[in-house]
């Protein structure tokens, strides 16, 4: 019996049933239609059950597979014939007409079934059509999106190099320097694109479980700003820290990487001297993170696609390759997690993280 | 003059590690794989060695065993995979530090002056000082600015242990092992506590140094100054 409830919440989300199971549901299913209107058939005529097995036949076709339909349209036939077609309680059939009857019936029902098979299929085909034609525009975009993030810091170094050591003597130790700083800002670049690819490659491949451990996370936050360092100078950054927090039981590594990910991406939209601040509370379910900032926020209409891999704000000036927000939410979901963006009034951005987590009160 | 052994079989990295040390004052030996590695520290008898985990002859892990096998001076692990597990697991061997590539080489310059200072330092002062900040091993006591901090005893075993290794990376596992002991090993849950009302105590008089800095999932360090 829970079985074949399972088997009905498959249908409902149309995954196919096994074989097996879809005949003995077809079968099933003409029976029980047949039963009811045998129980009714001394107020409805012959011609009625024949159009009410045929919507059930109908419906049948349209989640399984093309046998058992074929199979229920026979056996529906039978049936119909047998017990409603007069002389009921047996296949002889009495006159031309109602043999004309029996046999459209039998055409109608196959029909039926085959043009509805028929139409899945194509359906299927172009879905899978669908399918494959979104997969090649994501390998796109993340090819356009590579190629430039990379081939930027990898120019700036090969560039710079081939000056320092061409025309060493006319280079002034002022442009040597220079030289050699943007050299080191282009590596630290190209060492971030590579751990974000290496990170998505990770959750793309279910790699990423996360190792729950009792964690501070006044501790991590700080974390993420010192790892931060340079690039929150030019920020108001407030950090909230909340003296009475228990310990949480989640990911140090992930988390840590969640909150740097969410502060980076503020230091790249929201203006010089913007506000970023960072709050975490003990809430019933867990743990809840805020990072917000006082920015212009992102479009009302794509705050939900902001996750999504590969996603750039439309003529973003920042370099970037629009991973960040696409880990930290696989990050967050490896935690059972939810994180999500609101705007702010009058203007900013908004993400608040709750992740389900044990706790340890300081005893 | 220091002598210093390096075991990688990358030789961008083995130049990078020659300008870098030689141009501090050390000596340098190279070595591209684990059997010629071993040969060389048992030739040379180096102030320290500097080991790659992904040698083509055989793992890091192996060679450390071998090398911790009659070698005590200090090793320090460069790693290309940065799996804690890994890491931890060289610690556990007997590595005294890590660094993961990339990595910066004032980073890997201060690492190897840790790890000889402490090397060498296993002398019998009880008094340590870093400024403001003294610790007193015989009298149990802290100060900081002259003034006694008030601590409980597994507070001040705590200090003192990270005192004591300052600069190095202590993992979980050996702290909660050296405070609590054995049966408490993987009671995360103590040391965090303990860190954090540490961290309450001296990193808010001191305002910089010293501080206790977390390496994610491995441990935590004591460091002084600017990091």
């Amino acid at each position: 019996m829970l079985r074949l409830n399972n088997q009905l919440v498959n249908l409902f989300l149309r995954k196919k049933p096994e074989i097996k199971t879809q005949y003995l549901l077809s079968i099933s299913a003409i029976c029980i239609v047949s039963g009811i209107c045998f129980l009714l058939s001394s107020y409805i005529g012959a011609e009625v059950v024949a159009f009410i097995l045929l919507v059930a036949l109908s419906v049948i076709a349209m989640f399984f597979e093309i046998m058992p339909v074929l199979l229920a349209a026979t056996l529906s036939a039978l049936i119909w014939d047998y017990f409603f077609l007069i002389p009921r309680f047996n296949f002889r059939v009495g006159n031309t007409e109602d043999k004309i009857m029996l046999s459209m019936y039998f055409i109608i029902a196959i029909i039926n079934g085959a043009l509805t098979f028929k139409i899945r299929e194509i359906e299927k085909i172009a879905r899978e059509k669908e399918e494959k034609e979104q997969a090649l525009k994501l390998y796109n975009d993340l090819l356009n999106s590579l190629s430039h993030e990379l081939r930027t810091p990898i120019a700036t170094i090969v560039g710079s190099t081939d000056n320092l050591l061409a025309n060493n003597s006319a280079i002034t130790e002022n442009n040597k320097k220079d030289l050699l700083s943007e050299i080191s800002k282009a590596s630290l670049r190209l060492n971030q694109q590579v751990e974000n690819l290496l990170n998505t490659s990770r959750l793309e491949s279910g790699f990423i479980q996360a190792k729950k451990e009792w964690c501070d996370i006044n501790e991590i936050i700080s974390s993420a700003v010192l790892r931060l360092g340079e690039e929150l100078k030019n920020f108001d950054t407030k950090i909230h820290y909340k003296e009475i927090l228990p310990l949480f039981k989640i990911d140090y590594i992930l988390i840590e990487q969640v909150i740097y990910n969410l502060m980076q991406n503020a230091t790249k939209y929201a203006p010089v001297e913007s506000c970023i601040e960072i709050s975490a509370y003990d809430v019933e379910a867990g743990l809840q993170i805020i990072v917000e900032d006082d920015g212009k926020g992102f479009p009302e209409n794509e705050t939900e696609k902001v996750f999504e891999k590969f996603y750039r704000l439309k003529n973003s000036l920042v370099g970037g390759t629009g991973l960040g927000l696409s880990i930290a939410k696989g990050f967050v979901e490896a935690h059972q997690g939810k994180i999500y963006l609101q705007n702010k009034i009058p203007h900013g951005a908004k993400f608040t993280i709750n992740i389900p987590a044990d706790k340890y009160y300081n005893p | 003059m220091n002598d210093i052994l390096v075991i990688d079989d990358e030789s961008q990295i083995r130049k990078l590690l020659e300008i870098t040390l030689e141009s501090n004052g050390y000596k340098v030996i190279q070595t591209n794989n684990s059997n010629q590695g071993l040969f060389a520290a048992a030739n040379h008898q180096p102030d320290l060695v500097i080991l790659d985990l992904g040698l083509p002859d055989e793992s890091g892990h192996a060679t450390l065993k071998k090398l911790r096998e009659w070698y005590n001076k200090p090793v320090l692990i460069l790693s290309a995979q940065s799996s804690e597990k890994d890491i931890v697991q060289s610690l556990d061997n007997g590595a005294n530090d890590y660094l993961v590539k990339p990595f910066r080489t004032n980073e890997l310059l201060a690492r190897i002056r840790t790890a000889l200072r402490n090397n060498h330092a296993e002398e019998n002062n009880p008094i340590i000082k870093f400024g403001v900040f003294e610790i007193d091993l015989s009298g149990r006591t802290v100060k900081i600015n002259n003034e006694l901090i008030k601590l409980t005893v597994t507070q001040y075993s705590l200090l003192a242990l990270f005192a004591k290794n300052e600069g190095k990376v202590l993992t979980y596992e050996y702290l909660l092992k050296e405070i609590w002991g054995e049966e408490y090993i993987g009671q995360l849950q103590y040391l965090r506590v303990f860190v954090a009302q540490l961290r309450k105590k001296i990193e808010a008089e001191t305002k910089s140094a010293p501080s206790i800095v977390t390496e994610s999932s491995i441990g935590y360090r004591f460091v002084i100054g600017k990091l």
